[in-house]
């Protein structure tokens, strides 16, 4: 089933953390397994890189800790070694850090390199995303990332129930469009053209740390804008390249927007303002951030609209 | 401090999986001259139905309004008598379903599912709805005034769909029996599969579904229309076009092609 949520806010930035747990809680019923955040804060020179160096169900054998602690002065070397200039590593929980980095060379080859330490993945890598996903429903996930008071412009969200993969971080939402910085996805669906999509952009040299389907959207919508397509027309051209059902929303440095398929078969209601637009599965989440009372409707079937701040 | 609502975490559900089984009816409801209103913040969805249930079935109350529902699922589910409902506010998914009997007034919007399986009554909704509106209804009137997302009257079975806006894919899915009326616009779709009943589109079809044609209109049609917007006061548009079944789908034949071959 699950539940997606966004917010944009237009006229400046808010406590975009607690609103996206206030959506994402209320919207619990419809996925309990894990909850993510793609939230994106003021946009800075340096790059953040949100990654984690065990999943939190993995075993937790007698050497845990302390392989997690070579592996992150590990991470700390390499990124040295690439040339990045590292403003701090804090560490978010037991095996989840965030990373500030001053670093001008090709992201690729960056996130290459730190996915090869063994149970490395990077999350997200932008100039102001940050993807945040853990297991639990979304007050457990915001306490523990301490995601209360987080200042921003917009993000997604997302609660999973999981049909297509295991229950892990890998397999939760929000996906980073590996390897273009400042773009995520959060989808509500099953694809059913994923092995195509898969292989073919494999063939292009992305990596796919998953088995998730929506994982590909990501990715293909990142490509398309590589090639020099708005994020409007990339999400029009995902129209027809991807079959199955979904609705799913796609955020970037500076825009969010949303996709139906052509059966509009998975939910969304919208809200829109001239300083606000808020969207999710189901209305109860909306509700959640806005005590008044609002005109909200359900975008169509085929239909792909993009705001801006 | 998260200011999450930590009722869904205090939420229990018994060994069927019924959520609170211990709710007790809030009665907070202000009763006056046979008739009661309630504000349902703070209240869960089994609050707010047990409230209800007890102010129409154990006072005997006929005229009941819900205040600030806050888009909650599953309100007003089930109603089987003859009484005035005002639901101000909005709803959320599967509102007013399996009602027999009761007219409502919804001022806000409702989510997908609203009057599921109605059998008897009018539910008249101010604002938008979302997917699947009035799925499988057998009887009474379902008004809309605004736009209603996709697949609306899937499987309906009677009753009238009165659309004020404009409406979705597959509209009219498998169609049985019964009128919708939609002013504004058709998704693509329309009528698909539909065994026989009829739609009246004022707006453009994007496209029409198998076996759905256009039907000939006649002075019965007119009088059903002008009937029903003079009930609920909406604004009429010019015209209309009336689509039916075109019965090209029908097959009784209970033979397997193999076994057909062996008969001819």
């Amino acid at each position: 089933m699950c539940g997606i949520a966004g917010i944009i806010h237009r006229d400046g930035s808010a406590d975009i953390g607690n609103e996206m747990t206030r959506m994402l809680q209320s919207m619990k019923h419809r996925g309990p397994d894990s909850t993510g955040y793609a939230l994106f804060g003021p946009p800075t020179d340096l790059i953040v890189i949100r990654f984690k160096l065990a999943d939190s169900n993995d075993r937790r054998d007698f050497e845990f800790k302390e392989r997690l602690e070579r592996h992150r002065l590990e991470v700390e070397s390499r990124l040295n070694k690439i040339g990045a200039t590292i403003d701090r590593v804090e560490s978010e929980t037991q095996y989840a850090y965030r990373a500030r980095v001053r670093y001008e060379g090709d992201i690729k080859s960056l996130t290459d390199y730190l996915e090869d330490i063994p149970g490395c993945e990077v999350l997200s890598l932008g100039h102001s995303l940050e993807i945040i996903k853990d297991l639990g429903d979304a007050a457990e996930v915001c306490e523990q990332y301490n995601l209360d008071g987080f200042e921003g412009t917009h993000g997604i969200g997302h609660v999973r129930m999981a049909t297509e993969s295991d229950v892990d971080i890998s397999g939760a939402h929000p996906y980073w469009a590996y390897p273009f910085s400042d773009v995520a996805v959060v989808h509500n669906g099953q694809l059913t053209n994923y092995f195509r999509w898969k292989r073919r952009l494999e063939h292009s040299g992305h990596r796919f740390q998953s088995e998730c389907d929506s994982e590909i959207i990501a990715v293909y919508l990142a490509e398309k804008m590589a090639d020099g397509r708005s994020l409007e027309e990339a999400m029009n051209d995902s129209l027809d390249d991807l079959d199955g059902v979904f609705t799913y929303m796609a955020v970037t440095e500076n825009s969010l927007g949303m996709a139906k398929d052509e059966m509009a078969a998975k939910p969304l209601v919208l809200y829109e303002s001239d300083d606000l637009v808020a969207m999710a599965s189901e209305e109860i989440a909306i509700r959640a951030i806005l005590d008044r009372e609002i005109d909200t409707r359900d975008p169509y079937e085929k239909q792909v609209l993009v705001w801006s701040r | 401090m998260v200011t999450v609502d930590d009722r869904e975490r205090r939420t229990k559900y018994d060994a069927r999986g019924l959520s609170e089984p211990h709710a007790n009816v809030p009665k907070v409801s202000d009763i006056e001259e046979g008739r009661a209103s309630f504000d349902a913040t703070g209240l869960s969805t089994r609050e707010i139905n047990l409230e209800l249930r007890w102010l129409l079935y154990e006072e005997g109350i006929g005229d009941v309004t819900v205040r600030n529902p806050a888009a909650k699922h599953s309100i007003a589910v089930g109603i089987l008598r003859r009484c005035n409902l005002r639901i101000e506010g909005s709803l959320g998914y599967f509102g007013l379903g399996l009602i027999d009997g009761p007219e409502v007034v919804v001022t806000g919007r409702v989510g997908w599912s609203v009057c599921e399986n109605m059998m008897s009554g009018v539910v008249v909704i101010e604002k938008n709805a979302g997917s699947l509106t009035g799925a499988a209804i057998r009887g009474g009137d379902l008004v809309i005034t605004g736009s209603v997302g996709a697949r609306t009257g899937v499987d309906q079975k009677g009753g009238t769909i009165l659309i004020g806006g404009d409406a979705g894919a597959m509209t009219a899915f498998m169609m049985q029996r019964g009128h919708q009326i939609i002013c504004g616009d058709a998704g693509p779709g329309l009528g698909d599969s539909m065994y026989d009943g009829t739609i009246y589109v004022a707006g453009k079809v994007k496209s029409l579904g198998i076996d759905c044609v256009e039907g000939e209109w006649n002075d019965a049609d007119t009088e059903f229309i002008d009937r029903k917007f003079s009930i609920y006061g909406l604004e009429k548009p010019n015209s209309f076009q009336k689509f039916v079944c075109g019965k090209q789908l029908y097959n009784y034949d209970s033979l397997e092609p193999h076994e057909r071959k062996l008969v001819i």
